[in-house]
Order: structure tokens, then C-alpha cells, then sequence
């Protein structure tokens, strides 16, 4: 079965391709990008993405599927549905499941339920210490040879440095990163970021330095044992400063950061919307802004969504108790081309960011859309505008604080090894 | 002016006409308490409850003596009285109370924005009876009504806030009130103890207490809370008292006919020396008097009619 | 809207003189007395009067001022009730009280002022002077004083205006088209 999509604009900024190209898709693979190609067959499918943009899959490094153990937030199906209907191809998934991905046998299970459910390649990250407590290493070898692409202990930091020391030096022998939860513990005691907002509210507030001593720390010991290191969900212009200092004389750092640090600040938690209670907080303006020229200028290279599901019923209690996180995966798209909008990224670097950038971090085949390279594409629209209506999620968690708002810009098409996952029927027709 | 609100969730989503309104309709209920039958049938018929999560002698008894000498009915409940130990969530809590009818609720609750889940919740009038760190808008309210009775007036006043800022609700609500008038606003207390950018809310910081108090027309001390962490943040509660008790060598400095205000419980001989809590410029017994004032104008603003 | 004067300044004038000199005969004198004014128009009307008692009995009469929204029965559908002070600096024990009123009409506002009373002490007689008596009452509550009679339809409204607050002394009937 061949599909043919043409008419559309091409972005692919690990080919350096931009323009109209039309591309032919033979079963898994990609089998030819080129101008205005010719196939005629019976059989061949053919997609119209005339006034589309055309770009590799979104790879998301960092999502939470809550699967296996806590399947009433979200699943690997129904967490994959809403990556696909997001525009990703290629999810990571956190460790902090129940029980934690710290051993093979778990590693395994997300592979072949995933295999076997997901509408979306899922990718696990694992534990880098036992149950995630931050004590003793776990099975790193077992699980990389189960497939694991990383490892985070991600939901705190590793408090022991002599132990995070130990699992980068160990990781080497696989060339796994780890990617580095930034939160003192003994600073981060809050539930919003300490600030304007948290003087006014009273809520317990966790200041800017409890991520910024660990992204130091953290760097410090990767280059002192020569690591790689991966900062993940970096939220403060702190981070920023130090992580762009770190980068002039140590090359193997990188960093992320998620839709909503450049999007909100805390002046949103004022009314105590639990849905604005995310790890770490949001922060403030003066940080926004830092984040969004750490992503102009190159310093933050990946956009993460740290999709995070919740039951309303974790939610819907006082604002200290709710549990924190966002449901990310079906308003990323839409949030990060508000960057492109307002000319912070050009689409190609905001492409990067989601696509190349990623892959090689994980060392990943997939990223780029070249012929003889598994077919991972997605077909969206930069201008089309939409409400974000949280029952429309095909999430589980509906647990997001921009329910209501207006956006630009959508996912029509997602395609995944060959396969058509998603399609916005009113959009893309055939 | 017509007051058009459901709930009083806070001082910060007040104007200033609110407050005065708040303050001049207090006058009138002020009467009541002081004649021979303390009850009139303002509020016949409506019911009010108390859903306390937090222990609360005081604040409690004031808002059930308000209500009463308006004629409505009370119903007290308190956490260790009530499901929530059980498990059941203050959503559910919130849906229970609901289908009773209710008229009013009084909450208070150690979590920050708990009143404000509820009366997103619920039709009935929320009132904060103190949210965690947050806010205390009726202690604030009765505190400017205090300054107010005895100062006249609150536009042109020096005003002193000592103790644990960061986490006093009474200080937050008192803040956000005072920041309306005319007033010169001076925080005192440890450095562990007054939050970061306070000065953005329009105050000003001032570790020493005796430069603190100087020409102060009010000092208003807070309470160390011993029972919320409070003292982790000093190294004991004898430097405390050493460093930040109010004693009567700081009363000389300040104005002569300086207040001393205090929202009690007190720590006597920790933030407020016996001489100067039983002395002629404390006016502590009156804020209490004004506190059932004020709680019975702020029930009658919210419940004496039709929304 | 229609405006027809039913009392000018000089009418007033010589019904509140009717009152006093009623309030007096039938008092028998003024011992034990005092006028009590239902804000807010009442509490001029009480001062006039106690001001003309004094003239011709060379007394003055303790005057008080009674709020009664606290004790109102239609306190819930009134969209902004401000609540004012009551003012009686004296005690009302065994006293006869005169409680004076701009306008009577249903009898509620008597009904809530003699309940406010109540609430203040034991006095010894209430009785009660208006100015305008527009009938339809819903209680049975009637005036000891009444200054001047007018039988009000469905579209009317009777207003008392007084120097002190309005600037002038008329009563007039403004008829809603």
C-alpha cells in the first residue's frame, strides 16, 4: 500500500528541506521525497496537504503514560491517542509508574503494551535509582538491553550527588543521558513559585534558586566525569543564564523546557486554579521572558511537554493537596507556534526543537524524513484557530489551564511507520 | 452603594468604598451588644454555618454570637466533629452542607484558597474565616474599625506590623486593607519571618524593632504560632521575645497615644509583655467587641437579602 | 408623570401645629413624654414637633431616632438596605412615646419600629403621629395623629418633602402614566 501526499510545504531541518515537496510512502518507509512526483496506481492513497506544512513526527522526550499503576489518569493507549492527536510520533515516557520503571520486566511491559496499544512509538526513560528513592542504582544495563533511550529519576532530583556521579559514569558504557529533575529538596518545600503571586496568596512558595542550585550542581559533576546531562523542564531564567554559561566550555549539555513556562506565569495560580499547579511552578515574568529567548537564542534546544495526567478527583480538592501537572500533549502544537507567531522562532527552529533536536539527544533514527527512513510524518496547519475544550482530550486527564482559550494553529495529520494514527477528518479528506 | 457581593472570600478583591461601607454599616450593629436584649430579627429564619478545619476559639465564637444577635441559626461544624477525618473531601463536604440550604458558610481551613473552592462550589455565601497563610478579611476588618473608633480616622497613621508576616493571614488581610488609605506601613520581625518583594505590596521593612516603632500611631503585634511550624523560622522563642516582644521601652518611643493591637490567642512574655497587653494602649478587649460588630454587618451585607 | 400638590409649606406648617396641639390635649400635658422619629423624614417631623411643644408648654421632649431596617419583614427584597444607627439618649421605660413618620400606608414600618422599641426597653404607651395617611393598610395599625387623609390608587405615590433634607416643604402625588 502506497500513500502519495503532495501540494504540501515541507520542513524537515535535519534534510535542510523547505519547500514544496510531495512524498511517497511505501508501506513503513518513506521511499521518495521529491518535487512533484508521479506515481499513478489504483491502489495508492493520496493525501491533499495543499496550504499545510508537512515536518518529521514530534518527538516527545518527556511525557508521563501512568501506565502500568495508575491507569485511572491516563494509559499507554489512551496517553498515545492524545500524543498522536498532538502531533507526536515518538513519546518517552517517565518512571514514575507504579511500580517504577527501575527494572527490566517493567521496561518490557510499557514495550509491548505499547506494541501492542499505543497509536504512537513509545520510548521509556528509566529509574536511575531503586523505586525512585534515590539510594541505590537500578538495573541500567537490563533495562537499556529492554530498550530503555534514558534515565531520570524524574519527580525530584537525585538528592546524593556521590550517587548521580555514579549513575552518569555508569550510563557512559550504554551512552544513555540522564536528564536531570532540578529541584533542591530542602528549598523546594512550595507549591507555587515564590514571587509576586505566592506574597498574595499565601500559598507556600518554592523560589527560583531550589532549580537553579541543582542545574549548577548537576553540570558541574556531568563535566567533572564527562557525561552527557540533560536539564529537563527548565523553568527559570536562572537555569538559563547558568546552563547558557555552561554550554561555551562543555558541550554535552541540553536542556528543555515545556509549553507552559513560556506561555504562563504565576500570576495564573492568583485564583487558585489547581490546573496551574505544575512541578516545577510556573514562574515569573522576567522568567517567561528568559525562556523564551533561551529558546531564541539556542540555549534551550528541546520542547517538552511534560504531559502530565490527572483524575479530576486529584484535582478538585484544596490547591496544596491537588497533585501537580498539566495534561500537555493536545495543546503543545498550538502553544509553541505562538512563539513562531510572535517571530521569537522561525518555523524551522521551532521544528527543530520538536524533531531533530530530540533524536539526537536519544540517538534516535527517526527525526528527519529521508528515503529509506520509517515513515514518521505530521501534516498541521499554522493558522487554523481553535478553542481548547478539555472534553474533547482524548487524554484522561482533562487537567489543563487553558481550557477555554483561543489558539492558532493544529494537527490535521499524523502518521506513524506508514500508518495514518490521526487525521482531522474536516481537514484532511481521503 | 450597593453591595452586589455573595461571598467575602478576601480583603485583596475589596475596594475601598467596600471596606468604608463595611466599616459605616459596623456602626450600626455595634448598638446591639450593648443593650439590655442583644438581638434583632435581621436574619429570622437564615441559617449559618461554621465548617471549621482549623481549632478556633475566638473566631468561631464571634461569628456564632453574630449571628445569633441577628436570629439565625447556627450549626458548628469542626474537623474533629465532622467526616473530614474520614476521608471525605471538602468538594464533598461542600455538596453535603449544600443540600441542607444553608444561607451562609463560615470556613476556615489551614490550606490557602479552600474558601474560595467552596464558594466556587456552592451557592450559599462563603465567608473566610481564615485560609492558611492567606487571608482573615474579617479580623482585618475589625481591626481597621478598631484603629478607626479610636484614631478618627485611618488616612495619615503610622502603622507597625510585628512578627511572622510571611505566614500571618491577619498581616496579608491587613496589608491589603491599609494599602487603600493614606497610611505609612512599617513591617518588623526577623528577616526569616518577612517574605521576599514585600515592599511591592507598599509597605516598608524594618528588622529593628525600636526604629521600627518610632512615632507609630498603632502597633499591631502577631501571634508566633507555635502549633503551624512558626518557630522554625527563629532560633527560640526567648531571643525571639528578646529580639521582637513588645515591651513597654518600645511604647515610649512610638506616639503618645499609640494602640496596641494583637489578634489573639496571645503568647504572653513571647511577642506581647503582661504590661503592655494589659496596658492603657492596648486595645485588644476591643477589637474583640468590634469583632462581633463587624462579623454581624458582614452577615447582614451577605445574607440579609435576595442575590 | 403627573405631580399635584396635595399640602404646600403653609398647609404643613399648620397640620404639624394640629398634631402638636392633639399630641398635647391628649396627653394632658407633656410628663413622661417623648418623640422618637422613623428615619428618615420622621426624625424632622419629630423635631418640628418638639420644637412647637416647647413653645406653647415650655417643655422639651427628649427626641430619639429609630432605624428600623433591622426589623423590617421585606428586609430580603430590598436591593440596597443601608443600615443606619438608631439614636435614643434616653431610657424608654415607662415612657409615652410619640413615634413619628412621614407617610403611613401598610403598617409594616410601624409594626418593625414598635418591635425595635420593644427590643430597647418597656415603654409605657406607643402611640403614633403621621403626616400623610394614604390608607390600604395590612396590619391593623392606625394612626393616633394623622395630618391629612388621601385615598392613593394603584399608579400614585405620595411624597413628603422637607426642608431639612429636600430644600422645600410640599407633600405631593405623582401619578405614573
Amino acid at each position: 500500500m502506497k500513500v502519495l501526499i503532495r501540494g504540501g510545504r515541507l520542513i524537515d531541518p535535519k534534510n535542510d528541506l523547505d519547500g514544496k515537496f510531495d512524498i511517497l510512502i511505501n508501506d513503513t518507509t518513506i521511499e521518495k521525497v521529491d518535487k512533484n512526483i508521479r506515481e499513478t496506481s489504483d491502489t495508492i492513497q493520496v493525501i491533499d496537504a495543499t496550504g499545510h506544512i508537512i515536518a518529521p513526527g514530534f518527538i516527545d522526550i518527556h511525557a508521563h503514560l501512568r501506565e502500568p499503576g495508575y491507569e485511572y489518569k491516563e494509559t499507554i493507549k489512551t496517553g498515545t491517542m492524545a500524543a498522536a492527536k498532538g502531533g507526536f510520533t515518538t513519546i518517552v515516557c517517565m518512571a514514575n509508574t507504579s511500580p517504577v520503571n527501575d527494572n527490566k520486566s517493567v521496561t518490557e511491559f510499557i514495550r509491548e503494551k505499547a506494541r501492542s496499544e499505543g497509536a504512537c512509538r513509545v520510548l521509556s526513560c528509566g529509574a536511575i535509582t531503586r523505586s525512585l528513592k534515590g539510594e541505590e542504582l537500578s538495573e541500567i544495563g537490563e533495562m537499556y538491553e529492554a530498550g530503555i533511550v534514558a534515565l531520570s529519576d524524574d519527580g525530584k532530583s537525585v538528592k546524593d550527588a556521590g550517587l548521580l556521579r555514579k549513575a552518569m559514569e555508569y550510563s557512559k558504557l550504554f551512552r544513555l543521558p540522564v536528564i536531570s529533575h532540578c529541584e533542591d529538596e530542602s528549598l523546594a518545600k512550595g507549591y507555587v513559585h515564590e514571587g509576586l503571586s505566592s506574597l498574595i496568596n499565601g500559598l507556600e512558595a518554592t523560589p527560583s534558586i531550589a532549580e537553579e542550585i541543582i542545574v549548577e550542581r548537576d553540570i558541574a559533576l556531568a563535566q567533572y566525569v564527562e557525561a552527557f546531562i540533560h536539564l529537563t523542564h527548565i523553568s527559570t531564567a536562572g537555569s538559563v543564564e547558568i546552563i547558557g554559561r555552561s554550554k561555551k566550555k562543555y558541550k554535552k549539555v541540553t536542556c528543555d523546557t515545556c509549553p507552559h513556562y513560556f506561555t504562563l506565569t504565576d500570576e495564573a495560580t492568583l485564583g487558585f486554579d489547581t490546573n496551574t499547579k505544575v512541578n516545577p511552578p510556573l514562574r515569573s515574568k522576567k522568567d517567561l521572558e528568559a525562556i523564551r529567548e533561551g529558546l531564541r537564542n539556542g540555549v534551550i534546544d528541546i520542547i517538552a511537554t511534560d504531559h502530565a495526567p490527572h483524575e479530576s478527583t486529584s484535582k478538585d480538592v484544596e490547591f496544596n493537596i491537588a497533585s501537580s501537572g498539566i495534561s500537555g500533549f493536545e495543546t503543545a502544537l498550538a502553544l509553541s507556534l505562538k512563539l513562531v507567531h510572535d517571530n521569537v522562532l522561525t518555523l524551522k527552529e521551532l521544528i527543530e526543537k520538536f524533531t531533530v533536536n530530540p533524536a539526537k539527544l536519544l540517538n534516535l533514527p527517526y527525526g528527519g524524513i529521508a528515503a529509506g527512513k520509517p515513515a514518521d510524518l505530521i501534516i498541521f496547519n499554522i493558522d487554523i484557530e481553535w478553542t481548547v475544550d478539555r472534553e474533547t482530550f482524548l487524554s484522561k486527564g482533562k487537567n489543563t489551564p487553558f481550557h477555554g482559550w483561543k489558539l492558532k494553529g493544529k494537527n490535521l495529520l499524523t502518521m506513524v511507520d506508514g500508518k495514518i494514527v490521526y487525521r482531522d477528518t474536516k481537514a484532511i479528506k481521503g | 452603594m450597593n453591595w452586589g457581593k455573595k461571598d467575602l472570600l478576601g480583603i485583596s478583591e475589596l475596594s475601598k468604598e467596600e471596606i468604608l461601607f463595611i466599616l459605616d454599616s459596623t456602626e450600626s450593629f455595634k448598638d446591639i451588644s450593648k443593650r439590655d436584649i442583644k438581638k434583632v430579627p435581621t436574619l429570622r429564619g437564615k441559617t449559618v454555618i461554621t465548617l471549621f478545619y482549623e481549632p478556633s476559639t475566638r473566631t468561631r465564637t464571634s461569628f456564632e454570637i453574630a449571628a445569633k444577635r441577628l436570629s439565625a441559626d447556627t450549626i458548628n461544624i469542626s474537623a474533629d466533629t465532622s467526616s473530614y477525618i474520614k476521608g471525605e473531601t471538602l468538594k464533598d463536604t461542600a455538596r453535603n452542607l449544600e443540600s441542607m440550604n444553608p444561607d451562609a458558610i463560615i470556613i476556615r481551613h489551614t490550606m490557602p484558597g479552600a474558601p474560595h473552592m467552596l464558594a466556587r462550589i456552592i451557592g450559599s455565601s462563603v465567608i473566610n474565616g481564615g485560609d492558611g497563610a492567606h487571608e482573615h478579611p474579617t479580623q482585618a476588618l475589625l481591626d481597621l474599625y478598631t484603629i478607626r473608633e479610636k484614631k478618627g480616622q485611618l488616612d495619615g497613621l503610622k502603622i507597625v506590623i510585628v512578627g511572622d508576616i510571611a505566614h500571618s493571614r491577619v498581616a496579608r488581610s491587613n496589608i491589603f486593607a491599609l494599602r487603600h488609605f493614606d497610611t505609612e506601613i512599617v513591617c518588623s520581625g526577623p528577616p526569616t519571618m518577612l517574605p521576599p518583594h514585600i515592599e511591592t505590596l507598599g509597605v516598608k521593612r524594618e528588622y529593628d524593632l525600636n526604629k521600627a516603632v518610632r512615632n507609630a500611631d498603632v502597633i499591631m503585634m502577631l501571634r508566633i504560632q507555635k502549633e503551624r511550624g512558626g518557630t522554625s523560622f527563629i532560633p527560640s522563642t526567648r531571643e525571639y521575645s528578646t529580639l521582637f516582644g513588645l515591651k513597654k521601652e518600645h511604647i515610649e518611643k512610638a506616639k503618645q497615644d499609640v494602640i496596641i493591637m494583637h489578634p489573639g490567642p496571645m503568647n504572653r512574655g513571647i511577642e506581647i509583655s503582661d504590661e503592655v497587653a494589659d496596658g492603657p494602649h492596648s486595645v485588644i478587649l476591643d477589637q474583640v467587641e468590634n469583632g462581633v460588630a463587624v462579623r454581624m454587618a458582614v452577615l447582614y451585607l451577605l445574607i440579609g437579602r435576595e442575590s | 408623570m403627573k405631580t399635584k400638590v396635595l399640602l404646600d409649606k403653609k398647609a404643613i406648617e399648620r397640620t404639624i401645629n394640629r398634631i402638636t396641639h392633639e399630641i398635647i390635649e391628649k396627653n394632658e400635658g407633656c410628663s413622661a413624654l417623648s418623640l422618637i422619629g422613623i428615619r428618615t423624614r420622621g426624625i424632622y417631623l419629630a423635631n418640628r414637633i418638639q420644637a412647637k411643644i416647647k413653645g406653647i408648654e415650655g417643655i422639651a421632649l427628649p427626641v430619639g431616632v429609630l432605624d428600623i431596617t433591622m426589623y423590617r419583614d421585606d428586609i430580603s427584597k430590598l436591593k440596597s438596605p443601608v443600615v443606619q444607627k438608631t439614636e435614643i439618649p434616653f431610657n424608654i421605660n415607662n415612657m409615652t412615646i410619640i413615634l413619628v413618620d412621614d407617610v403611613m400606608y401598610t403598617g409594616r414600618t410601624t409594626r418593625a419600629a414598635i418591635d425595635a422599641l420593644m427590643d430597647l426597653g418597656r415603654p409605657k404607651k406607643i402611640q403614633l403621629a403621621v403626616l400623610v395617611d394614604r390608607g390600604d393598610r395590612e396590619l391593623p395599625i392606625h394612626p393616633d395623629y394623622a395630618g391629612f387623609h388621601y385615598s392613593v390608587n394603584l399608579k400614585e405615590e405620595v411624597l413628603v418633602r422637607l426642608n431639612e433634607i429636600d430644600g422645600k416643604d410640599e407633600v405631593v402625588v405623582v401619578r405614573s402614566e
